[in-house]
């Protein structure tokens, strides 16, 4: 393979306590640690492990949103990544919108696999990688735990609900990470000094001629509500009529 | 065993607020200090110290260390993690680039370091200690010294130990009588040190040992102590390494705490080593590294304290005992108002002290890199003046911490397996090495106070002043803190008064008060880093900026520390002020 495209996104650090804005607008963003989407930082990884194996030539890390999202770049830059873009976007953009976006990029870049997290841990979306696929017109391999590289093509091991599942795709292909595939590695210190002096470039979203307008509105945001307190109850018999006044039935 | 989250957030504030990162970042030299690159090095060494060092620190405990067959064993998970720490390049962090290090300010190795020792106090001595002898190698080694073993030193692949304590030369260094003898090129050490703090081990190939040592015809007491490297395995002048060099470990220390850590007995026996510096000079090149020592221990109080608190707080969260006055049974124990109390003394009593030490690690940074020559004094002075506090309070107030954190646990935390037990043991070593409390309580009246007639604790009673009339008087939020501060630098004002008026009454007065004066001290400059956060943090929630909930905790927190701290000042100065009195009234026979 010559290139590797590894899309990120920047979220709520996975530490953080979620907090819903008073007004119920969105979640709380400011001042909160923001990090790389752990999903995508496991895609990031394999395709630095591919390269250091010498099965790829170039990590490319893109990413699409606001200025700040330099800061998860610099990362991917100081985990690796031989370079970054941020096509930047002053508002949210959805996965079909993201997909059309990365599209784009695939097209100006012609990488020979495109690997994403499988989802986002903010919104769970789990659509980006599929509709890229469609969009791509080439083979997909979601959920992938295993990873080996052959003529051409890739040997996938997918995460099923069954179990798991080993396809071949041709190349190039989009590729979705699992949380199995690797465990991503310690940034050293002189990488992280490094990164900060390679340049990201950044392309305006607007210059793709993609409409990347919300097409869902949001109407407000919630905490979930509080676990009431549980009940004992003294048999099957019991639990059965307490199930049945929720308003549970078999 | 509990889990560790590096609090990035206040390490953060801190650093950027109370030490002032963007004035570092304006020296020359530390133009690649940016807050964002120190948040990045902070966030990945968080995750390092989090995920990998932290969770080795009980087995550290559990296991210690030994001797076998001339060899000191420590557990296999210290070794690893010692490779994932050098590999990744943190071992250098603030030295200078010239010789292989990162050349970040001391203020961001401070904070980084911090992680490091909440993570395993008893591993992370081993890299502390490597960076000091490393810096008086740098500061006072001829250059052929300084090309034989110091990028080595800087890369973690050597370690480094201070070797001052004899049986009869702990505090007292005059009385030391370990010998050396020129022989060609170099010397042969003869003697035995004791408490040496990863004085061998096989983490690394080579051990560079700093030695004090007398040399033939020196003159008596700690004029006549000259500093020597004594390499655990010989070095060629190529670099390889060769022979074991006569430097062995007889016995490690079994200690109350940081068992994972070897506190050995090392015998010299005609070993060869290299003068450092200048004959007869070696006290003074040793003290290089004891400043920087002095207030890396001082943090090891805030360190500890730290990792107490986040044990002690997610067992108050889990806990569920007892309930609330007015019916709520089943509650958590966080919900108790005396529980809340021993939390919000940990947190109040942590973010000030790491104020005050990040503050301090500011000043070193100014005090080396400023341009002009007068702003380089003024900032050592006031180095020289915290140094001591930041030491003397940190460890002491660390040690009511901990021992807080036990006590949130009840009857659990008396148990090893808990785990609170240990932050209690770990703590206990930090008002001791380094200088005691006694030694930095004495240093700061003699040294810092005395010699230049009360000039820089003046500056400083003027810097204290100067943040409460900056406090806006109209701000409900700082009245408290402002009336508490204002209140605490008179009982300062006050006892360095009496103190000038005083000192010389009696021989036996300066030492007599010098603790008090030295808990006096901490616990204002503390409340001060306190208001200086609180106005910060009032700041930005008016402008609409940072973490809402993190900044109005902080006003919080600084009003905690201000109505329930604070007050202790007029206590320590009231004692004070009673002199050498009956501290030295009784004769010897009747205790």
């Amino acid at each position: 393979m010559e290139k590797i495209m590894v899309c990120l996104k920047r979220v709520v650090d996975y530490n953080v306590r979620i907090r819903v804005k008073p007004d119920q607008s969105g979640v709380v963003t400011e001042g909160v640690k923001m990090s790389i989407n752990p999903f995508d930082e496991i895609a990031l990884e394999e395709a630095l492990r591919l390269r250091e194996q010498g099965k790829a030539t170039e990590v490319l890390v893109v990413t699409i949103g606001s200025a700040d999202c330099q800061q998860q770049l610099r990362t991917g830059l100081a985990m690796g990544a031989d370079r970054a873009v941020l096509i930047e976007s002053d508002h949210d953009v959805e996965p079909l919108a993201a997909a059309r976006i990365l599209l784009k990029m695939i097209e100006k870049e012609n990488p020979d696999l495109a690997l994403l997290g499988k989802q986002a841990i903010d919104d769970d979306c789990n659509q980006t990688a599929q509709m890229l696929a469609a969009l791509w017109d080439r083979p997909q391999a979601t959920f992938a735990s295993k990873l080996e590289v052959n003529d051409g093509s890739l040997r996938v091991t997918r995460e099923v609900d069954a179990g798991l599942e080993v396809i071949d795709v041709d190349l190039p292909a989009v590729v979705s990470s699992d949380l199995r595939l690797n465990e991503p590695r310690y940034v050293k210190l002189p990488d992280i000094m490094k990164a900060k002096k390679k340049s990201i470039e950044t392309i305006a979203i607007d210059s793709f001629g993609v409409d990347t307008t919300p097409a869902f509105a949001v109407t407000e945001y919630a905490a979930p509500p509080v676990r009431g307190k549980g009940i004992m109850v003294d048999d099957v018999a019991g639990l059965v009529d307490a199930l049945k006044e929720k308003g549970f039935s078999l | 065993m509990s889990d560790y989250r590096a609090p990035v957030s206040d390490m953060l504030f801190a650093i950027t607020h109370l030490a002032g990162l963007e004035r570092i970042n304006r020296l020359p030299g530390f133009e690649e200090a940016t807050p964002d690159l120190v948040e990045a090095v902070l966030d990945e060494a968080a995750q390092l110290a989090n995920e990998v060092v932290a969770p080795v620190n009980e087995i550290g405990d559990r296991e210690g260390t030994r001797v076998e067959d001339g060899k000191v064993v420590v557990p296999d998970e210290f070794k690893t993690v010692y490779r994932q720490f050098t590999a990744g390049g943190w071992a250098g962090i603030s030295q200078s680039s010239d010789i292989g290090g990162m050349g970040l300010p001391y203020l961001v190795g401070l904070a980084v370091e911090e992680m490091w020792q909440s993570a395993s106090l008893a591993w992370s001595l081993c890299p502390l200690l490597t960076q000091g002898a490393a810096r008086a190698i740098e500061e006072h080694g001829s250059d052929a010294l300084k090309a034989l073993m110091l990028n080595k030193m800087i890369a973690g692949e050597w370690t480094g130990t201070m070797n001052l304590t004899e049986p009869q030369a702990g505090s007292d260094l005059a009385a030391i009588r370990s010998t050396a003898v020129a022989d060609g090129d170099g010397y042969r050490i003869t003697g035995q040190k004791i408490f040496i703090t990863w004085g061998d081990h096989e983490m690394t190939d080579n051990i560079i040992h700093l030695v004090l040592a007398r040399l033939v015809d020196a003159p008596p007491g700690v004029r006549g102590l000259s500093l020597f490297a004594v390499p655990k395995r010989l070095i060629g002048t190529d670099g390889a390494l060769g022979e074991r060099n006569e430097v062995w470990p007889v016995s490690v220390e079994h200690k109350l705490g940081i068992h994972g850590s070897p506190t050995c007995v090392l015998s010299f026996d005609n070993a060869f080593g290299y003068l450092v510096g200048e004959p007869n000079s070696g006290l003074a090149c040793m003290f290089t590294m004891m400043n920087h020592a002095r207030l890396g221990v001082g943090l090891e109080g805030v360190a500890i304290a730290e990792r107490a608190y986040q044990q002690a707080l997610g067992y108050a969260r889990d806990r569920v005992q007892g309930q609330k006055p007015g019916g709520k049974s089943g509650v958590a124990i966080i919900e108790h108002p005396d529980v809340r109390r021993m939390l919000m003394h940990m947190k109040a009593h942590i973010e000030a002290m790491r104020g005050l030490a990040y503050t301090a690690g500011a000043h070193l940074d100014y005090a080396h890199h400023s341009p002009d020559a007068a702003s380089r004094d003024r900032e050592r002075a006031r180095l020289e003046l915290l140094t001591p506090v930041v030491k003397g309070w940190c460890t002491e107030t660390a040690q009511s911490l901990a021992s807080i954190g036990l006590q949130v646990h009840g009857g659990m935390g008396y148990v090893e397996e808990t785990g609170a037990a240990q932050h209690l043991r770990d703590a206990r070593i930090t008002t001791i090495y380094e200088g005691t409390t006694g030694i930095q309580a004495n240093d700061l009246i003699g040294r810092k106070i005395l010699r230049d007639g009360g000039q820089a604790l003046r500056d400083l009673i003027g810097d204290i002043q100067a943040t409460v009339d900056g406090l806006d008087a109209a701000d409900e939020r700082l009245t408290a803190i402002r009336d508490a501060l204002q209140t605490g630098v008179g009982e300062l004002t006050a006892a360095a008064q009496w103190l000038a008026e005083h000192f010389a009454d009696d021989a036996d007065t300066p030492g007599a008060v010098a603790f008090n004066f030295l808990m006096l001290m901490g616990t204002v400059c503390g409340g001060w880093q306190m208001a200086r956060a609180a106005a910060v943090a009032a700041g930005q929630i008016d402008a609409g900026a940072g973490d809402r909930s993190f900044c109005a905790a902080k006003i919080v927190t600084a009003r905690f520390f201000a109505e329930q701290v604070l007050p202790l000042a007029g206590a320590y100065r009231a004692a004070i002020v009673t002199g050498a009195g009956t501290t030295m009234a009784l004769d010897d026979e009747q205790f």
